[in-house]
C-alpha cells in the first residue's frame, strides 16, 4: 500500500515524458451493467460501457454537441436523405477494417432484439432505406424531412458484423462478440461487481493513459465516497451532496463539476376535469382544474424559492432553471431568467384566477431516482404551503413511482430530464399528445399548445442546424412563458478523485476512463 | 422417518405453487420494467412495441400459465434487464452470498458459544457482565451504520483492511470461493464481522439463558455430587442439553441471514443475490424476483427439514412423525 502510494507520483512524472508507463484506473460506477451487449437496452449505466469499446458515426463533446466520430463527415444529400463517410482507416479491435457494411448491420441490429425492455428502435426506425454507396460511405433514407439523423446515431454503437451476427447477449458478455472500434477492449465482465477493460492499440483516438481499466460497480452512496477515502479506488461518479464538503476539504483529493444536461420540474396535470387528489382545502371536490388556469402555474412557479433549493437541499451541486434544458445545449435561449421568488405576487395571481384560499393537491415523487428527490419534494411542498397552496408529498421507489406515473395517476409529479437539444426535449415533453405521430409521449400533464406544436415539428424537420437552433429557441421562449411545467433546477454531476487525476466533465453525466488524465 | 420426510417435500410444492403466484401477481399489480427501463426519447410506439415484445400485453392468467408451464419444465424465464436466464443469474451470485453468510454464522456460532457459557457460568463478574453489555450493543445498532464506521475505521484511517468487494476467486469443485487466499480473506473479514453481529448477540445471549437454567437442574447437581470435573460437568452434560434452541435458531437464523444478507452486501459491494434482489425490484425484473423469492423458500424448507432431524438426533425424545390430533 505504502509502496504504491509512492509509486503513483513517480509514474504520473514518467507517464507525462513516456505514455507506455503501465498504469491502471479504479473507477466507482454508481448502477448496475446489465450487458455488454450495446443495443440490447437503452440505460445510462450499459451505454457508459459501450462507448469505452464502441464508437458511433457521430460523438458528442463534453458539452453535448456533435461532433465527428466513426464518421468524418455527414451532409444532408436532399431533404431526405444523410450521407456519412467513414474515416478512412477505421479499425475494430481484432485488426478487420470498419465498412459501410458494419454501419448497416450496426443500424439493422436493434430491431431484431424483440425481447428488450428498452430498445434503440426510437433511433434507427426513421430510417427507412440505407444505400451503401463504397466501403466507406453511406447513405439513409428517411420518410420524411428529418434533421435529427445525425444525433440519433450518436446513440447507436457500430459492431463488427463479423462478430456481432447472431450473436446473443452470452457471446457480448463473454467478449467473443464484442469487438467494437473503441479505445479500450473487454477483459472481464463480471455481473454485478466490475467490468475490466484493456486497451485497444488499434484505437486510432488520442491513446488513452491506462492500460487497464476496472469500472467497479458501487451503486451505495456511503459506499462509494468511502472506497475513495480509503484509496481503494482512483475516481468516483455521483458524488452525494452530503459528502461534496467532506471530499473538497481533504487536499488528497478534488472534484471536477459541471452542470449537467438534467433539468428537475414538476409535471401538473392539465386536463378539463380536476384531477384526482386536487380538492379545496376541506377535501371537497372543485368545480374546475386550477392546473388548467396558466395564472395559477405562473403563481406556483413564483412560490418557488430556487436558490434557496440549490443552496439548502442540493449543497450548491445545481444551477436555478430558467429553460426546459440546461445552458449548454442546443436550442437553450441565454436570455431568460429563472422565475423570481415572489410570495406576494403569487397570492395576488392565485385570487385573480379564484383561488384566494387556495387548494389542496397531491405533489408525487420518486425517492431514489434524481439527486435528492424527496427531499426537493418536501421543500417544494412546504413553498407551496406559503401561498395557500396544501400540498401533500407521496414519495415513492422508481419501481412503484413511474408506472402510475405514466399512467396519469399523480396531479402534480417530479420528472427529471436530459436531453440533446430543446426542440426534442419540447416534443417529448410539452408537445400535444398524439400517439400516431409520436408527440408528447411524456407529456404527464397533457399541456396543448398548438402554436408550440406547430414550430417544434418545423424545427425538427429543418436540416440546416443555424436555422433550426433559432426556430428551437423561438419555441422554447413561447413554451416558457406559458409554463407546461414548473421547472426547478438543472442538476450539477461530480466526479471525485485523487489529487493528481484530471478529468474534463461532462454534461451527459458519463465516466469514460479514456477522458481521465493524470495532471 | 424417510415417509416423514418425502411429506415433507410434497406439501412444500404447495408452499412454492402459492408464493409463485403471489409474487407474481404482486409485481403485475406495481407495473411493468418498460416504463423505468425504456428511454426518454422513445414514443409511444417503442413503448408498445416493447411492452409486447415481452409479452407483457397479455392478460395475467395467460402470462402465469406461460410461466407455470416453462417452470414446470425447469425454465424460470429470462431476466427482463440481463437478458440471460434468470435462474443462471441468481446461481452465478449464489457462492459469493452463500461463503459470506458461513463466514457470520462461523463467527457467531465461534464467539458466540463460549461467550455465552462464560457469562451464564459467572452472571456477576465482570467479564460476564461485559459480555451482555455488548450484546445489547450487538443487537440494537443497525447493521448499515456498524458497516460504515467498520469500513471508516479500518480502511479509510487505519488503511488494514480493503473498504469493499470480493477478493480474487478459486475454483473449489466448480465453485469460485475467495477464502483461500489472503487477499480474499482480507475482504471477506468486515462483512463477515457485520453481518455476523447480530446473530452473536442473539447466541450469546441464548447460550447463557440456557447455562443459567441448566446449572440449577438436578442432573448437573447429580453430576457434580458425583464428582465428575467441571471441564466435563459444563462440556458434555450442560452444553448438550442447551444446544437444542439454539440449533433451532442457528438453522433459522442460517437461513436468514442468506435472505437479508443485502444491507451489509449493499454497504460492503459484496456481489451476491442481495444485490440482485434489490436491483432487480428496482426495475421491476419479474423473472429474477420470481426465481429468488422460491429458491429462498426453497431453502428455508430443507433449512427447517435438517433442523427437525438434527433434532431427533441431540435429543432421543423427539421422534419424527406429523402431529396428531
Amino acid at each position: 500500500m505504502i509502496l504504491r502510494a509512492l509509486l503513483a507520483p513517480l509514474c504520473a512524472a514518467l507517464l507525462a515524458a513516456a505514455p507506455a508507463c503501465a498504469a491502471d484506473l479504479r473507477i466507482g460506477m454508481s448502477a448496475d451493467v446489465t450487458s455488454i451487449d450495446p443495443h440490447f437496452v437503452n440505460i445510462t449505466p450499459n451505454n457508459n460501457v459501450a462507448w469505452h469499446l464502441f464508437e458511433a458515426l457521430t460523438h458528442v463533446d463534453e458539452n453535448v454537441r456533435l461532433v465527428p466520430g466513426l464518421a468524418e463527415s455527414w451532409r444532408p444529400v436532399d431533404s431526405t436523405t444523410w450521407e456519412f463517410r467513414l474515416r478512412k482507416g477505421a479499425r475494430f479491435s481484432d485488426g478487420a477494417e470498419v465498412t459501410t457494411e458494419d454501419v448497416a448491420f450496426s443500424i439493422d441490429r436493434p430491431a431484431t432484439l424483440t425481447t428488450s425492455p428498452g430498445p434503440f428502435t426510437t433511433f434507427t426506425r426513421p430510417i427507412i432505406a440505407k444505400e451503401v454507396v463504397d466501403r466507406h460511405t453511406i447513405r439513409l433514407r428517411t420518410a420524411a424531412p428529418y434533421a435529427m439523423v445525425p444525433y440519433d446515431l450518436n446513440s447507436i454503437f457500430i459492431v463488427s458484423k463479423k462478430a456481432a451476427a447472431g450473436a446473443s447477449t452470452e457471446d457480448f458478455n463473454s467478449g467473443k462478440s464484442a469487438i467494437g472500434s473503441g479505445p479500450y477492449k473487454l477483459a472481464r465482465f463480471a455481473r454485478g461487481d466490475r467490468v475490466e477493460l484493456v486497451r485497444n492499440d488499434s484505437y486510432q483516438g488520442p491513446q488513452p493513459a491506462w492500460d487497464r481499466v476496472i469500472l467497479r460497480i458501487v451503486p451505495n452512496d456511503g459506499a462509494r465516497v468511502t472506497a475513495l477515502l480509503a484509496g481503494d479506488l482512483d475516481a468516483i461518479e455521483y458524488v452525494p451532496t452530503a459528502d461534496l464538503r467532506r471530499v473538497r476539504s481533504t487536499p488528497r483529493f478534488r472534484l471536477e463539476q459541471k452542470v449537467s444536461w438534467r433539468t428537475i420540474f414538476f409535471t401538473l396535470d392539465q386536463r378539463r376535469a380536476p384531477p384526482a387528489g386536487v380538492t379545496d382545502k376541506g377535501g371537497r371536490p372543485l368545480d374546475r382544474n386550477p392546473f388548467a388556469d396558466p395564472r395559477v402555474r405562473e403563481a406556483m412557479s413564483k412560490a418557488i424559492n430556487r436558490q434557496a433549493i440549490v443552496e439548502r437541499v442540493m449543497d450548491g451541486a445545481a444551477v436555478p432553471a430558467s429553460n426546459l434544458v440546461a445552458p449548454a445545449i442546443f436550442g437553450h435561449v441565454a436570455g431568460l431568467e429563472p422565475e423570481p421568488y415572489d410570495v406576494e405576487g403569487a397570492r395576488k395571481l392565485l385570487a385573480e384566477a379564484g383561488f384566494p384560499q387556495g387548494f389542496a393537491t397531491v405533489l408525487a415523487a420518486p425517492n431514489n431516482r434524481y439527486l435528492n428527490d424527496d427531499q426537493i419534494a418536501q421543500t417544494v411542498a412546504q413553498l407551496l404551503a406559503r401561498i395557500g397552496i396544501e400540498a401533500k408529498v407521496h414519495a415513492l421507489p422508481l419501481a412503484a413511482y413511474f408506472p402510475k406515473a405514466r399512467n396519469l395517476e399523480f396531479p402534480m409529479a417530479m420528472l427529471g430530464w436530459g436531453s440533446f437539444s430543446g426542440d426534442l426535449a419540447l416534443r417529448s415533453l410539452a408537445l400535444t399528445y398524439d400517439a400516431d405521430r409520436g408527440l408528447g409521449a411524456w407529456n404527464w400533464g397533457r399541456y396543448g399548445n398548438p402554436g408550440l406544436d406547430r414550430l417544434v415539428v418545423q424545427a425538427l424537420a429543418t436540416v440546416d442546424e443555424r436555422k433550426r437552433e433559432g426556430i428551437a429557441q423561438e419555441a422554447m421562449r413561447l413554451a416558457m412563458a406559458d409554463r407546461p411545467v414548473i421547472l426547478l433546477h438543472h442538476q450539477v454531476a461530480t466526479w471525485a478523485m485523487r489529487r493528481e487525476l484530471r478529468y474534463a466533465a461532462r454534461t451527459d453525466e458519463y465516466t469514460f476512463a479514456h477522458q481521465f488524465r493524470p495532471q | 422417518m424417510l415417509a416423514y420426510v418425502i411429506r415433507r417435500l410434497l406439501q412444500s410444492v404447495v408452499v412454492l405453487f402459492v408464493m409463485s403466484l403471489l409474487v407474481f401477481v404482486g409485481v403485475y399489480a406495481i407495473g411493468n420494467p418498460v416504463d423505468i427501463l425504456i428511454n426518454p426519447n422513445a414514443d409511444q410506439e417503442d413503448i408498445e412495441r416493447a411492452i409486447r415484445g415481452l409479452g407483457l400485453d397479455k392478460p395475467l392468467w395467460e402470462q402465469y400459465f406461460v410461466f407455470l408451464q416453462r417452470a414446470l419444465a425447469g425454465d424460470l424465464g429470462r431476466s427482463f434487464a440481463y437478458n440471460v436466464p434468470a435462474l443462471q443469474l441468481i446461481l452465478e451470485r449464489m457462492p459469493a452470498t452463500l461463503e459470506l453468510a458461513t463466514a457470520a454464522m462461523l463467527i457467531a456460532i465461534v464467539l458466540g458459544l463460549p461467550l455465552g457459557l462464560w457469562a451464564g457460568l459467572k452472571p456477576e463478574s465482570f467479564a460476564g457482565k461485559a459480555i451482555m453489555t455488548g450484546s445489547i450493543l450487538g443487537f440494537s445498532l443497525p447493521t448499515f451504520w456498524v458497516g460504515l464506521m467498520l469500513i471508516m475505521v479500518f480502511s479509510v484511517y487505519l488503511g488494514w483492511l480493503p473498504s469493499n468487494g470480493r477478493g480474487p476467486t478459486t475454483d473449489v469443485l466448480g465453485v469460485p470461493v475467495s477464502f483461500l487466499s489472503w487477499d480474499g480473506i482480507r475482504h471477506l473479514v468486515m462483512p463477515a464481522t457485520n453481518l455476523a453481529l447480530f446473530k452473536l448477540s442473539l447466541i450469546i445471549r441464548l447460550t447463557r439463558a440456557g447455562t443459567r437454567e441448566a446449572l440449577l437442574q438436578d442432573y448437573v447437581k447429580f453430576a457434580r455430587a458425583k464428582g465428575l470435573s467441571n471441564a466435563r460437568v459444563v462440556g458434555v452434560h450442560v452444553l448438550k442439553n442447551i444446544l437444542i434452541p439454539i440449533v433451532t435458531v442457528i438453522g433459522l437464523e442460517f437461513g436468514s441471514v442468506i435472505a437479508f444478507a443485502i444491507v451489509t452486501e449493499t454497504v460492503f459491494a459484496w456481489p451476491g443475490m442481495g444485490k440482485l434482489i434489490i436491483d432487480s425490484i428496482n426495475v421491476l425484473d419479474r423473472p429474477v424476483i420470481v426465481a429468488y423469492l422460491l429458491i429462498i423458500v426453497t431453502l428455508f424448507i430443507f433449512i427447517n427439514l435438517a433442523v427437525d432431524v438434527a433434532y431427533s438426533m441431540l435429543d432421543p425424545r423427539v421422534r419424527l412423525a406429523d402431529a396428531k390430533g
